[in-house]
């Protein structure tokens, strides 16, 4: 008895070990890949520019120049994460709807429209019914695919991409024929007075800030300690399984794709309230896209997403100030975004060391006894 | 013997990413024109030291030597090249894809840019007569029996000149009757100069077809031996470590009153035949009920229907006497009380890209007992698979493990953990042995029989017709779609007398089969 104690215990350290491996080569792959991409534009930047290093230091450290420039970072990363969101909760469904692009979208006009709607209600009362607006236009717009999914069988990533073309006509005509100031010579909506306000003053963060960290905590609490997540990531993970196990996959399965786009939705409301004064967009951000990107780099996990939106953001505004300052072309930073993703998701990469060290690890632990019998 | 041996692995190690030691320092040797068992409890290393041969695995350390030279097999086209092949013990078949397409993917013979189906095809047949193989070339593999997509794995390795066929638990899947077939043909390609290693957990089937047996444990060889030399009670001995006892002690069954009913069951399949015809019977608290039949006559379509996984059907299925839904019926079937061992571990059986922890708790996360509020009890689900995983002898590192990375005959532990742990009224145990070794499958047939005495009604179906015959109370006959015949008293029936009815040689009165819904 106590010999078999020894082992199981001795099994959880040499567990441990591995599991300390894991993260450090998982650590170390994440940092030589930034490393490498780096590296590859210093090489490309050098046939463009006479001083490589000048726009090296342009694109690491750009973001950090001031306290505005690094607070664009931050405003950036609050539309970013809630798309990561969006996207985490409905790829993890397995369906690969992009609704969350046009709900972003939409849940922008959809907010701003609710806030001139009730002109002269208090601001709390404003912010609410905006927000909530958005919200739920979010959810119609991620159900449509769904929907068209389960009774005809149409698949959602091609139904929601040309649902998101249409929404472009739609929030430009609505824009243009509803709800536009014509007494401005921009195209550009009346003032919907919903300012959410500064969380720093000399920086245009703002309260979305606040919602979307607590809608983090709130997702990953909702998917990997509720009994409703469970449900959805064995749905995700398989279907016929989760069909056996008794879980109705079909309500499962919809509901993944309505929550998601009800975050990109609301996430759109932020960005109106915590922005902008009139709303004057006439075509999608793309955060959308984005957000896969996002949740791609935060392995899915819900906590992982604001960071991996502030690592994107600060690349982004990276290469917007490198751009402004030098005649190296912002899409120069698509590539480079390519190449870092790339590396990071290729898990081969370094998978070799990898395995000698737990291998290693394994035998020395076997030799010292460790599965005695 | 004299001549150099055909095959030869020497100490070969291998641990896994993840720092399981599947095999170490370990030792075989084949000799030309011979069939050698490879033997060993679920989780020895049995199938991973066929993949580093097959090389889907590379050994850690270890050197192998073909004919007396050493080779590295990097990759199964290597190992082709070498005139190894191997049939896998989960098939890999691309199941939409036709038996001639099957067996000539990636050597298809070519007409200009274009396949050849005709030479294809009698390429096929000609491989198939040759080595007196039954198929039929131009089926869909999806809508073949088990057997048959076997005999398509065979023709696959064989049409790529396989000289070495590896066989991972081959029989674990076949009727009495097709094990039978398989072994007729294992004797022909030995006695043609193919020299076969077959693992199985079926110790007189080993001793039936092969000479000699290697056997590993805990993933290091105990020696190689001559199966003349050797009892059965030794080598199960030398796999386990202990005395195995085989037999299944248990008292006569004391039926209660029926739980489940089946009330003119029809069922059509996608090509409208009638695949389940008017089928009615009664399962009764405390009472194991065996089905038996040759695959394909609609014993499977019948535990669909049973369980709730098929909704397209006529005819009604009560629980308690409450009639079930069609569709959607799992969880309801479930919360009645009826828990399943599915077939296809698989497909149904588990999530392969999920952990251990995630699989055992799929029928009991959303009770109550096992929630705090809107929380799950993680402690508590945790203490629960930590139990499953011991009582029920799991191999595997630790509770967070991925499933697909347990041995086949784990994987089918850890459904039978999870589908037999929790209260229940009624169990559908489908080949609920299926891969498991000889330990712990006497161990599942003690709980079966103990959950039968505590009044739980079980429904057995397996291929092992010998598994069926023992354990069963009661039995019925399925042939085409048809109850054909009812014994209330399993021990009276001998399994010559079974093969007339489950073959449609004979068949009883219907007075007499109706009986069985009464
Ligand atoms: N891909 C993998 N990654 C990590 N561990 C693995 C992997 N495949 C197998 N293992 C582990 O290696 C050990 C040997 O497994 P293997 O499949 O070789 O057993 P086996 O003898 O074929 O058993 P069975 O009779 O159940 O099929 C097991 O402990 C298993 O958990
Ligand atoms: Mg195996």
């Amino acid at each position: 008895m106590t010999t078999k104690k020894v082992t199981e215990h001795s099994q959880d350290e040499l567990r441990s070990q591995i599991m300390r491996i894991e993260f450090f080569f998982e650590f170390l792959r994440t940092v030589l890949s930034i490393v490498i991409a780096l590296g590859i534009v210093l090489v490309i930047v050098a046939f463009i520019t006479d001083d490589p290093l000048k726009a090296i230091q342009t694109l690491l450290m750009g973001p950090l120049k001031s306290v505005r420039v690094f607070g664009n970072v931050i405003e950036l990363a609050i539309p970013l994460t809630f798309c990561g969101l969006a996207i985490t909760v409905i790829f993890s469904s397995n369906r690969f709807n992009m609704a969350a692009d046009g709900a972003f979208f939409v849940g922008g006009l959809a907010g701003a429209c609710a806030a001139l709607a009730v002109p002269d209600a208090p601001f709390m009362v404003k912010l609410f019914v905006g927000l909530s607006a958005g919200f739920g236009t979010g959810m119609i717009i991620g159900l449509i695919p769904a929907l068209l999914n389960r009774f005809f069988g149409a698949w959602e990533l091609i139904t929601s991409l040309m649902m998101n073309y249409a929404y472009g006509f739609f929030v430009r005509y609505v824009l243009n024929r509803v709800i536009r100031n014509k007494d401005s010579i921009s195209i550009e909506s009346h003032p919907f007075n919903v300012d959410m306000g500064k969380l720093f003053t000399g920086t245009r963060i703002h309260y979305g800030l606040i919602i979307v960290l607590v809608l983090a905590v709130l997702v990953y609490v909702f998917m990997y300690k509720t009994r409703w997540g469970y449900a959805l990531r064995v749905t995700g993970k398989s279907e016929k399984y989760a069909t056996y196990s008794g879980i109705k996959t079909g309500i499962v399965i919809l509901g993944a794709q309505v929550m998601g786009a009800a975050i990109a939705g609301l996430g759109g409301a932020v960005e109106m309230f915590g922005l902008y004064q009139t709303f004057r967009w006439t075509a999608s951000q793309g955060y959308g896209f984005d957000g896969i990107i996002i949740s791609t780099l935060a392995r899915n996990n819900p906590l992982f997403v604001p960071i991996s939106a502030f690592f994107l953001s600060y690349l982004r505004i990276g290469a917007d100030v490198l751009n402004r300052s030098s005649d190296i072309p912002a899409e120069l930073m698509s590539a480079i975004q390519a190449v870092i993703i790339l590396l990071i998701a290729a898990k081969a990469f370094l998978s070799g060391y990898k395995q000698k060290a737990i291998v290693k690890q394994s035998q020395k632990f076997a030799a010292q006894g460790g599965e005695a019998e | 013997m004299s001549e150099t041996n055909y095959l030869e692995l020497r100490k070969i190690t291998k641990v896994y990413p993840n720092g399981v030691i599947a095999n170490e320092d370990v030792n075989m040797v084949l000799q030309r024109g011979e069939i050698h068992a490879l033997m060993g409890e679920n989780g020895a290393g049995k199938t991973t030291l066929m993949k580093i041969l097959f090389g889907i695995e590379q050994p850690t350390s270890g050197e192998i030597y073909l004919e007396g030279q050493k080779i590295e097999i990097h990759n199964p086209l290597d190992a082709i090249s070498k005139k190894i092949g191997m049939v896998h013990q989960h098939f890999m078949m691309d199941e939409n894809l036709t038996v001639t397409e099957n067996v000539i993917l990636g050597m298809e013979p070519t007409k200009g840019l274009s396949l050849d189906t005709k030479k294809a095809r009698e390429m096929t047949m000609e491989i198939a007569k040759k080595y007196n193989f039954k198929i039929t070339p131009d089926k869909r593999v999806m809508d073949l029996s088990v057997g048959q997509k076997q005999k398509v794995e065979i023709l696959k390795a064989l049409i790529r000149g396989a000289q070495l066929l590896i066989l991972d638990e081959p029989t674990a899947v076949l009727t009495p009757q097709e094990t039978e077939e398989l072994f007729e043909q294992l004797k022909i390609l030995r006695d043609e100069g193919h020299t076969i290693i077959f693992i199985s957990h079926k110790l007189n089937e080993v001793k039936h077809i092969c000479s000699r047996a290697t056997v590993l444990r805990g993933g290091k060889s105990v020696g190689s031996h001559d199966l003349k030399d050797i009892s059965l009670a030794e080598l199960s001995k030398l796999m386990v470590g202990r005395d195995v006892v085989r037999e299944i002690e248990k008292q006569k069954a004391k039926p209660g009153d029926a739980v489940l009913e089946v009330k003119n069951l029809k069922v059509l399949n996608d090509e409208l035949v009638q695949v389940v015809n008017d089928v009615s019977f009664k399962l009764r608290k405390g009472e194991i009920l065996g089905i038996v039949g040759v695959e394909g006559n609609g014993q499977r379509q019948l535990i669909d229907c049973v369980t709730g996984l098929e909704s397209e059907y006529q005819g009604e299925i009560l629980i308690d006497g409450k009639v079930c839904a069609h569709s959607n019926g799992v969880k309801q079937r479930r919360d009645a009380g009826l828990n399943h061992i599915p077939e296809d571990r698989l497909t149904y059986g588990v999530i392969a890209n999920a952990t251990l922890l995630e699989n055992l708790i799929s029928n009991t996360y959303d009770k109550k007992e096992n929630n705090k509020g809107i929380f799950m009890d993680d402690k508590k689900n945790s203490d629960r698979v930590t139990d499953l995983i011991s009582r029920f002898q799991i191999k595997t590192d630790s509770k967070h493990t991925l499933v697909r990375m347990l041995s086949g005959g784990n994987m089918q532990k850890v459904v039978a953990a999870r589908e037999m742990s929790t209260d229940m009224s009624i169990l559908v145990a489908d080949q609920p042995t299926r891969g498991i070794d000889v330990g712990t499958e006497s161990f599942i047939h003690d709980r079966l029989v103990e959950m039968r005495d505590k009044g739980v009604a079980v429904l057995l179906v397996s291929a092992d017709i010998n598994e069926v015959m023992e354990l069963s109370d009661s039995l019925i006959v399925f042939y085409e779609g048809e109850i054909t015949a009812y014994f209330p008293d399993a021990s009276k029936v001998t399994e010559e007398e079974l093969g007339l009815y489950m073959l449609g040689l004979k068949k009883m009165k219907d007075e007499e089969i109706a009986e069985v819904a009464k």
